[in-house]
Order: structure tokens, then C-alpha cells, then sequence
């Protein structure tokens, strides 16, 4: 079943085109990653995916649903996370979560908090200020609010930007054990191709706002005749240069 | 609208005074009070000046602590709005299924419970300092200080677009804006007071009404009902307006894809 629907997708500002036509599907409980270079249109299709830019023109839908007109309901049901979007600094992590446990309608949101807490490993920072955090320990703050309303959908957008990689490698076995129990969709964009061999079920690449091509890394990888993703990449960002 | 939604963001802003900053606690009490001190020994001296029958305390301070509702309304309700653009938390919230209304509701119940802490504390320093009473007003204290409650929310909102739409270079806006309304409200003096040219400007201000109505059930003892009813009507009307034009901006930001760069 298609948990998410992008038909035609088409944003214009002013003169130029940032994503042009673009149509995909996502699978339910699957990692989808939403790759292409730096300007291809990614973070503009997830503000659109997130109703906070609207398209041009085409439709997006969610579990069957028009996101303009049930965007309430959709929402409660979505969320998402980056480094690009920071918490407020000048309250502890649990008023933090509590904040959007609260926003998102949660049923005891401490419980929850305490709960999604254990599992990312931060109960110790709970009662800390946000200003306080490390890089690291923003990151699983970040992903435990992201999972504050048992979401169906997930966004992360370069979830582990900016993080060493004993951090990210710990962010990635938390987002994989999350995702296994929890069956949650996530679309996932990043520039560690590594990280999405290790992570994603599938690749959507796009570029210059266009869809590029689609399938699993493997896949990819075979058509391309790449040893690795990485590789795929470069192949795809230069095709036109 | 959804209680538990409008009850997050008041929580969320409520926190923050939780002894951890000096300067929203001097915001709430200290200066509303070095205001009100200011004009109260300014109207202590002119009322040793005999100037005949006129209660200078009453006008002054009254005119001081209504000013204040209508100040604490527009810069909470501003502020409030800034924090989570200062803070880079705008996008988080407005991808939550938040929506405008629960938004702006939440910021006014914590406009109310500011002003009402701040009155009191305003109310009982004048009272000990000044023997001076808002209630000599009678009920008419209660549709006045609403009507200024309202115009600072549809100042607040008309402010909040702007930075919506123009980013943080606009929020000087947010403690500018009400400096200009004060002249033009005829806060301590009479409309008539005015250069001809500026009342025609003081007379679309809600504002200008409840300050004449004041005086003159201060001066008469009886409610002024057509200055009350002006007031009422404009303050709708302008409401209404704003949150049009809040919305329109909102959609224009949605369109140009500018909302994240709002907090940048």
C-alpha cells in the first residue's frame, strides 16, 4: 500500500523551475531516500510534503487523502526532523517534548516522553536545558520528538548532517531498531551514501527538479554498473553537464 | 479549534518564566511600574498647581494603566510570535497540526494573563502610592480595557504579517509601532488637542474613544456608550481585516517558499 502519493509535482519561483513534474509513490513501512545534488529540489518537495510551501501545480496525498484539504489529520500523523530546524533553546528537553507531545494530541506525554527516552538513550538529559546539548545529543532529542506521536510517516531531512561518525552510526542503529519495531514510512534525505546503502529499501533521485531514477541501491547500482552508490551519485548529477 | 493544541503553546511560553530570566519578570513588573511612578509624581506636582476642578491623578494614571493594556496586549502577543522565530523553532511548530487560529488564541490568553498580573500589580502600587482607584470607573473599566485589549491584538497580528513576510529586519516593528499610536490616541490629552490635520488620523484609532470615553466618565461619572460602540465597531472591523491580511501573507510566504527563511 502507498502511504504517500506525489502526482505531477510542479514548483515555480518566478522564473525558474524547482521541481519540475515530479511523480512518486511510497510504500508503507519502507525507508525511501530522496537524493540529488545540491539545488535538485529535495528540501522544496519536503516543504511541500509538509504543507509549508504550496506547488504550483499537482497533488499530494497521504494515506489516500488530498494534504491541502485534510492537512489537521495528515499532519497528526506525519513528522520530521533536521538539523536546520533547532528546539528552543531556553527550555529543558522535557518542556521541549512535552510541548510537542501536547501539539500533537499524545495521550500521557510523559509516559510517552519517558518511554521514547529510554530508547534513544537520553533520559539523563531530560531535565538539562536544550542550550546545554551537544551536537550529538540534539540529534536523538531531535528524533525523539520526531517520534513523539507514534508518527506513520517520518521526514528526515540529512538526519545525521554535522555528526562524527561514531554518532551517526549510533543515530542510524536507533532509526533502523525504530523502524523495524515500529513499522514506520520514512523518507529520508541525505549526502552520506553510505548511510543510505546501509539504510534505505529505495532511492529516488531527482535532479534539477526532475525525477532521475528509482529503484533499490542495488538496482542502481547494477544499471549503472557502480560499485557503490556513491558513485551512482556522480553519474547522475553530472548525465547533463 | 483544539484546547490541547492552544494549551501546548501557552505552556510552552509559560515555562520560560519559570526563574530563569530576570528580564521577563522586569518586563511583567518592573517597568510598568517605573512608568506609572513616573507620571504619578508628574500628576502629584501638577495637582499642587491648583489647576481647578480637573482630577489630575485620576486622568493621568488611568491614562497610564489603560495604556498599558493596550502595550502588554500588542507586545505580547508580538513577542510571543518572535520566540519561536528567534529560537528557529517556527518550522517545527507550523509542521505540527497547529493551525493560525490555535496559534493566535494561545498568544492572546497569554496576553490576558500578563496584562491581568501586571494590572494588579500597577492598581495596587497607585492605590498605595496615590490613593488613586481604576474602579472609580465603575463597571466601565471592564468594556474599556477590552476594547484596548482587542486594538493591541490587531496591532500585534498587522506587526506579525510584516515579519511573516519580511523576516527578522521587520521586528523592530514589534516595539515601534505602538510608540507612534500613542500621540495620535489622545491617551493624556483631548482629540482637540491635536493639530487639526492629525485628528482625522486619531479619530479611525479605537484607541482615541476609550481614552475620551475615560475622561468623561471620569469628569461626568456616566458610561460613554457611542465612544464605547465606536470603539467596538472599529476594533471589529480592523480585526477583521488583519486577520485577512495575516492570512494573505501567510499564503504568500507558503507560495514563495520563504517561511523557513523567516527565522534566518
Amino acid at each position: 500500500m502507498n502511504v504517500i502519493e506525489v502526482k505531477n509535482l510542479t514548483k515555480d519561483f518566478g522564473d525558474f523551475r524547482a521541481v519540475n513534474d515530479l511523480s512518486f509513490s511510497i510504500e508503507e513501512g519502507k525507508i525511501t531516500a530522496l537524493l540529488g545534488p545540491n539545488g535538485a529540489g529535495k528540501t522544496t518537495t519536503i516543504q511541500m510534503l509538509l504543507d509549508i510551501i504550496t506547488p504550483t501545480s499537482g497533488s499530494i496525498s497521504f494515506f489516500g487523502k488530498d494534504l491541502h484539504t485534510n492537512k489537521e489529520e495528515i499532519l497528526s500523523k506525519v513528522n520530521f526532523s533536521s538539523p536546520y530546524v533547532a528546539l528552543p533553546s531556553n527550555l529543558t528537553v522535557m518542556e521541549n517534548l512535552l510541548t510537542f507531545a501536547r501539539l500533537y494530541g499524545v495521550k500521557k506525554p510523559k509516559q510517552k516522553i519517558e518511554e521514547l527516552a529510554d530508547f534513544f538513550e537520553i533520559r539523563n538529559l531530560l531535565p538539562r536545558m536544550t542550550t546545554s546539548l551537544s551536537t550529538g545529543q540534539l540529534t536523538r532529542v531531535n528524533l525523539t520528538k520526531a517520534f513523539v506521536n507514534d508518527p506513520k510517516v517520518l521526514l528526515l531531512d540529512e538526519a545525521t548532517a554535522s555528526l562524527d561518525p561514531y554518532i551517526a552510526d549510533k543515530t542510524l542503529t536507533v532509526l533502523e531498531r525504530m523502524q523495524k519495531e515500529r513499522k514506520v514510512t520514512i523518507l529520508y534525505t541525505s549526502h552520506n551514501m553510505a548511510e543510505i546503502e546501509r539504510l534505505c529499501d529505495r532511492v529516488i533521485f531527482i535532479n534539477k527538479g526532475t525525477l532521475r531514477d528509482d529503484g533499490t541501491p542495488q538496482e542502481l547500482m547494477s544499471k549503472f554498473g557502480h560499485k557503490d552508490l556513491n558513485d551512482v551519485f556522480i553519474s547522475i548529477a553530472t548525465e547533463e553537464e | 479549534m483544539n484546547s490541547g493544541r492552544i494549551k501546548a503553546i501557552v505552556m510552552r511560553h509559560l515555562y520560560l518564566y519559570k526563574g530563569r530570566s530576570l528580564p521577563r519578570f522586569m518586563d511583567i513588573f518592573f517597568w510598568p511600574v517605573m512608568t506609572l511612578l513616573t507620571w504619578g509624581f508628574f500628576s502629584v506636582y501638577l495637582g499642587k498647581l491648583n489647576l481647578g476642578n480637573i482630577n489630575i491623578i485620576s486622568v493621568l494614571l488611568g491614562a497610564v494603566v489603560f495604556w498599558e493594556i493596550v502595550q502588554m496586549s500588542q507586545q505580547a502577543v508580538s513577542v510571543y510570535f518572535l520566540e519561536d522565530v528567534w529560537e528557529k523553532n517556527f518550522l517545527n511548530i507550523f509542521v505540527t497540526p497547529l493551525t493560525l487560529g490555535e496559534f493566535f488564541a494561545a498568544t492572546a490568553i497569554l496576553a490576558i494573563i500578563k496584562i491581568i498580573i501586571t494590572a494588579a500589580v500597577l492598581l495596587t502600587v497607585a492605590y498605595f502610592s496615590y490613593h488613586y482607584s481604576i474602579f472609580t470607573l465603575g463597571f466601565a473599566v471592564i468594556p474599556y480595557a477590552l476594547n484596548l485589549f482587542i486594538f493591541g491584538m490587531v496591532i500585534a497580528i498587522f506587526i506579525n504579517a510584516i515579519i511573516l513576510r519580511f523576516g527578522t529586519s521587520a521586528q523592530v516593528l514589534a516595539f515601534g509601532v505602538i510608540l507612534i499610536l500613542q500621540p495620535l490616541s489622545a491617551v493624556f490629552y483631548p482629540v482637540t488637542a491635536l493639530p487639526s490635520f492629525i485628528q482625522p488620523i486619531s479619530r479611525i484609532l479605537p484607541t482615541t474613544y476609550v481614552f475620551e470615553a475615560m475622561r468623561a466618565t471620569l469628569a461626568g461619572g456616566v458610561f460613554d456608550t457611542t465612544s464605547f460602540l465606536l470603539a467596538l465597531g472599529l476594533n471589529i472591523f480592523y480585526f477583521i481585516v488583519v486577520c485577512f491580511f495575516f492570512s494573505t501573507m501567510f499564503k504568500i510566504v507558503k507560495r514563495k517558499g520563504i517561511l523557513l527563511k523567516v527565522q534566518n
